[in-house]
């Protein structure tokens, strides 16, 4: 699912205000800073747990989830809808006769949690009959009773919503005193409570927060009827609201004066930007098609890193379970034997699930496997994917990387892509002394349109600003640009990577897999990082 | 529970309206039973049923507008969830741009129901994994494919009068088979109202012949070719582009509808003059509910007429600042064409190539509705009306303005699987002249 499609399923942006079903119901946003007693839940999880044990399960995982989202949407001086939203429930998965069985309920009671579970093995032992091989789980550790939470400094569901639209309608206000013809502007706010209980000894609580704060502005040129857009520079982060301070020491200047945010955004300076950006795209220069080096920064190769090396090093799209949806892949795992040459040997990228204001940090993951941060590309050679408890042993591994996610109680778990990021270089370099050694390039921020094959070989990705590179000096800004690359001919042509003083994450807010599908939340954190000779089309057409 | 009578719907639906204090109020209840089943590497990977039941109120002070959902339905808990809505319509900030709810509306009912597809059972579900997976065990080929079967209802009440209720079914069956080494790849796709129609024997035969037709594919080079879209490939760039059907976006001069110098384009020649796109929710086998989400009876429209721009979509709020007539969003879109099949297609065609889907299909520039994507899972070059050979699959940057400005030919059209959508689409086979693929694709 998309953000378009996202948006279209809470009934945001539709003519008719009422809200379907698919975010949960609403709320008053006073309850979002509720939370449920640990004793009930511990209750809930420990009745599902022995009637699994009872029916004959000899595994069983009971995951008791609230589910808070907070939406506040506005254009111009308008706010268009506020949305809260709860979804509460128990969602149990056993395993039985060595076949997974899964079962929810919205009932918060012991007996309707006993009953699912009752259910997920009877359903386990009816998928066991057409099974050909037995799940294999990777051992995991009880860890008795946790606890863990997003390191946040303000939580997001606390602040009054008057400071939330205060703070969109300023922005708009900004962004329209600079001559924008028009913008739009969302607080997308996330806190996931969720409680894991397994019959492994594990009671784990946890609370994680997500933050996002997008805008678009657009430039209007009546006379010609050209229009152009430039949407914000942000990242969504796994941060509270303090990521909305605006702090100074986390802005980063590039080398023509463009500003970007690290672990903290101020959105109305970055709006008055987009709004004399927007505009001097309408009068950028058209790009030559050729053969550039690329600059990439962080806001816009994350997008990159997320399609061309995150999905493809998905244990579950090797195998083929995404096949029929989003795809296989072609990093098969006979590459991994024969430490395939993903990239250029300064290549180096891991997986990780505890980098703090990322996305996908957590102390657990769905299925109780305490997280960790693992090498997949070292000197450009593929060593690693990423797996769950049951696709563990295939790697020949003897614990899971803990990948296990689902987005609701209500939907199962399964394997979702970690952070992925591009580790720093270990040479000083910083984004001005990269585009003083490039001839003739193009250095790209922010994310644009992106489009990837089935099996991660052929991309093409657009970006938010383009400026001309010659002899080592930027020029002027650039329209009209998308690159289009062959997955591994390209991180081969990985050149310079900046150190670790420009490493900042990007992120992905709603990332869909699976059939039905679900959604997710990932960053990809990367300095800024130089490609060479990368094939760049004009997209400027002419509709007569 | 789930699927509510008209009665038991009318019952909760009055009351809550008759409980709200607020200058107005609108209820509606939606019930759902999905069924799934999900299959991968010729075994069934997961299945399940959700059913589902929810109120949703809406209430308004003045502009200012709260609503709550609820999932209970006994007196005490419309109450709560009436007042938690009134709550919040109070702390809300106005609207400018509220609309008071409709009036009394007559619809005319749609053909949306079918007692076959509500009366799926776990074991037909697995019947069609069966069938899917036994036929490509057999030949050593692998499916993966996916199930979905779903009936439900939507009523809804309001404070000055109107009232709709209307049950509906559906299902949605893709399925994608590969050979065992890789190198070949073939999908089908079924979207239907009525499962009674459904044949996956005969479906999976389509994926089978694909797959194994498909392997070995040949290079050609990128540039400009006669292509024969299937319906699941064009309908990815068709159904992109209606979006941007919308007046105000045009109106505010950032639409491909808009006009230089101000204004949109209605009325304008826009594409060739065989393309027709409407929509009716009457059309048989595309029927979808009579109302919108605002209560708007919808009704038979062109969107396009002989290429020309017929209509454009009208929010009830820009409707009304721009003097436009108030007409429902539409809830499907079908191009008309022939009565060709894609198969007479191929056999008319001299040199061309044959795309069975599109994929991830993106906005490049939406000036011009430029989008890029890739062709998948069946990819053929057509020689004397025959196809030859297998090719490798190609990323195109195309707009479906400058598309359907290139036709050859139109065929009959067909309601699209897998379109990930609540819109129901039929858009028949089509040739195009002179579609832009700009590089290849090792990916099969």
């Amino acid at each position: 699912m998309d953000r378009r499609q996202f948006l279209a399923a809470c009934g945001i942006g539709a003519g008719g205000t009422l809200l379907p079903g698919f975010a949960g119901r609403a709320i008053a946003a006073q309850q979002l800073v509720e939370t449920i007693d640990l004793a009930v839940k511990k209750r809930l999880a420990d009745a599902g747990l022995s009637a699994a044990s009872g029916a004959g399960a000899s595994y069983c995982d009971v995951r008791v989830g609230r589910y808070l989202r907070q939406f506040v949407i506005t254009r111009e001086a308008n706010v268009q809808n506020i949305v809260n939203t709860e979804s509460t429930g128990v969602g149990v998965r056993v395993i039985a006769d060595g076949a997974w069985g899964f079962s929810a309920t919205n009932a918060m009671t012991p007996e309707a949690v006993a009953e699912a579970a009752r259910l997920a093995t009877a359903i386990a032992r009816a998928n066991a009959r057409n099974q050909t091989q037995p799940v294999q789980l990777a051992p995991t550790p009880g860890v008795g009773e946790v606890s863990w939470r997003t390191p946040i400094q303000r939580n997001a569901m606390e602040v009054p919503i008057q400071e939330k639209v205060d703070l969109l309608l300023a922005v708009n206000n900004a962004a329209m005193q600079a001559g924008a013809n028009f913008v739009n502007s969302q607080l997308f706010l996330v806190n996931e409570q969720k409680y894991f209980a397994s019959t492994d000894g594990s009671y784990i609580d946890q609370d994680v927060h997500r933050i996002w704060a997008p805008f678009s502005v657009t430039a209007i040129d009546q006379t010609t009827g050209k229009f152009r857009s430039r949407d914000g520079l942000s990242a969504p982060m796994g941060l509270g609201y303090e990521y909305l301070d605006g702090r100074a020491e986390e802005k980063m200047v590039s080398p023509n004066g463009v500003v970007s945010y690290r672990n903290s955004y101020d959105m109305v300076e970055d709006a008055i930007a987009a709004a004399h950006q927007a505009r001097e795209k309408l009068t950028a220069k058209s790009v030559e098609p050729g053969q550039y080096d690329l600059v990439l920064d962080p806001n816009h190769l994350g997008l990159t890193i997320h399609e061309s090396i995150g999905h493809p090093l998905e244990l579950d799209r090797v195998l083929g379970y995404e096949a029929n949806y989003a795809g296989t892949s072609f990093a098969t795992l006979d590459k991994r034997e024969e430490r395939f040459q993903y990239g250029s040997e300064i290549v180096n990228v891991f997986a990780d699930k505890t980098e703090a204001g990322s996305l996908g940090a957590v102390g657990y993951d769905d299925e109780g496997v305490a997280t960790k941060s693992w090498p997949l590309i070292q000197n450009g050679r593929l060593v690693d994917y990423q797996a769950t408890r049951d696709q563990a042993h295939i790697l020949g591994k003897t614990e899971s990387d803990g990948c296990s996610y689902a987005d609701s109680w209500s939907t199962v778990q399964f394997q979702r892509m970690p952070n992925v990021s591009l580790r720093p270089g270990t040479t000083p370099m910083t984004a001005a002394d990269m585009i003083a050694n490039v001839e003739n390039g193009i250095y790209i921020l922010g994310r644009g349109s992106f489009s990837i094959d089935q099996q991660r070989y052929n991309a093409q990705f657009g970006g938010t600003l383009f400026f001309e590179i010659k002899d080592g000096r930027i020029t002027q800004p650039l329209e009209d640009v998308a690159y289009q690359i062959r997955t591994p001919e390209f991180w081969n042509a990985c050149s310079a990577i900046c150190d670790e003083t420009d490493y900042r994450l990007f992120g992905s807010f709603f990332d869909g897999k699976g059939q039905p599908s679900q959604v997710s939340a990932v960053s990809h954190g990367s300095p800024t990082t130089r490609f060479d000779g990368i094939n760049v089309i004009n997209t400027a057409r002419s509709l007569g | 529970m789930s699927i509510m009578t008209e009665s038991e719907a009318r019952t909760i639906l009055e009351k809550v309206v008759a409980l709200s204090t607020a200058d107005e109020c609108v209820a509606q209840l939606t019930g759902s039973v999905d069924g799934n089943i999900r299959f991968a590497l010729n075994n069934v990977s997961t299945s399940g049923v959700v059913t589902n039941t929810e109120l949703s109120v809406q209430v308004a002070f003045g502009r200012r507008v709260g609503t709550t959902t609820i999932n209970e339905f006994s007196d005490a808990a419309l109450e709560r969830a009436v007042r938690r809505a009134e709550d919040l319509a109070r702390l809300a900030p106005e609207n400018p741009e509220f609309m008071p709810a409709v009036g009394p509306q007559t619809y005319r009912p749609t053909a949306t129901w079918s007692d076959a597809t509500a009366a799926v059972t776990p074991e037909q579900r697995a019947e069609v994994a069966r069938a899917s997976i036994a036929p490509c065990r057999a030949e050593n080929l692998i499916a993966a494919g996916f199930l979905d079967d779903s009936a439900s209802f939507v009523a809804f009440a309001n404070s000055n009068g109107a009232f709709g209720y209307q049950r509906a079914t559906g299902m949605d069956y893709t399925c994608t088979v590969r050979t065992e080494d890789g190198t070949g790849s073939g999908w089908v796709g079924r979207n239907l109202k009525d499962i009674s129609g459904f044949d996956p024997a005969a479906d999976i035969q389509v994926a089978m012949r694909k797959a194994a037709a498909s392997a070995e594919a040949r290079a050609l080079e990128p540039g400009k070719y006669t292509v024969i879209l299937e319906p699941a490939a064009a309908s990815g760039l068709i159904t992109f582009m209606t979006r941007y059907f919308d007046a105000r976006q045009a109106d505010e001069g950032r639409s491909f509808l808009s006009k230089a110098g101000g204004g949109n384009k209605l009325g304008e020649q826009v594409f060739d003059p065989r393309v027709n796109f409407i929509n009716d929710p009457w059309h048989e086998g595309a029927e979808t509910l009579p109302w919108d989400g605002d209560g708007l009876p919808r009704e038979r429209r062109a969107l396009v007429e002989d290429g020309r721009i017929a209509n454009l979509n009208y929010s009830r709020y820009w409707a009304d600042r721009q003097g436009q007539p108030v007409v429902g969003q539409p809830g499907n879109l079908i191009m008309l064409g022939g009565t060709k099949s894609t198969t007479d297609l191929v056999r008319e065609t001299e040199r061309g190539i044959l795309v069975t889907r599109t994929w991830y299909i993106r906005m490049v520039d939406p000036q011009t509705v430029l989008l890029t994507g890739l062709t998948r899972d069946g990819t053929f070059y057509i020689e004397n009306g025959e196809l030859r050979y297998p090719v490798k699959n190609f990323r195109f940057n195309e707009s479906p303005v400058i598309m359907l400005n290139n036709i050859d030919d139109l065929g009959r059209p067909v309601r699209v699987a897998g379109n990930n959508s609540s819109f129901t689409v039929m858009i028949p086979p089509m040739r195009i002249r002179d579609f832009t693929f700009t590089s290849l694709s090792d990916a099969v």
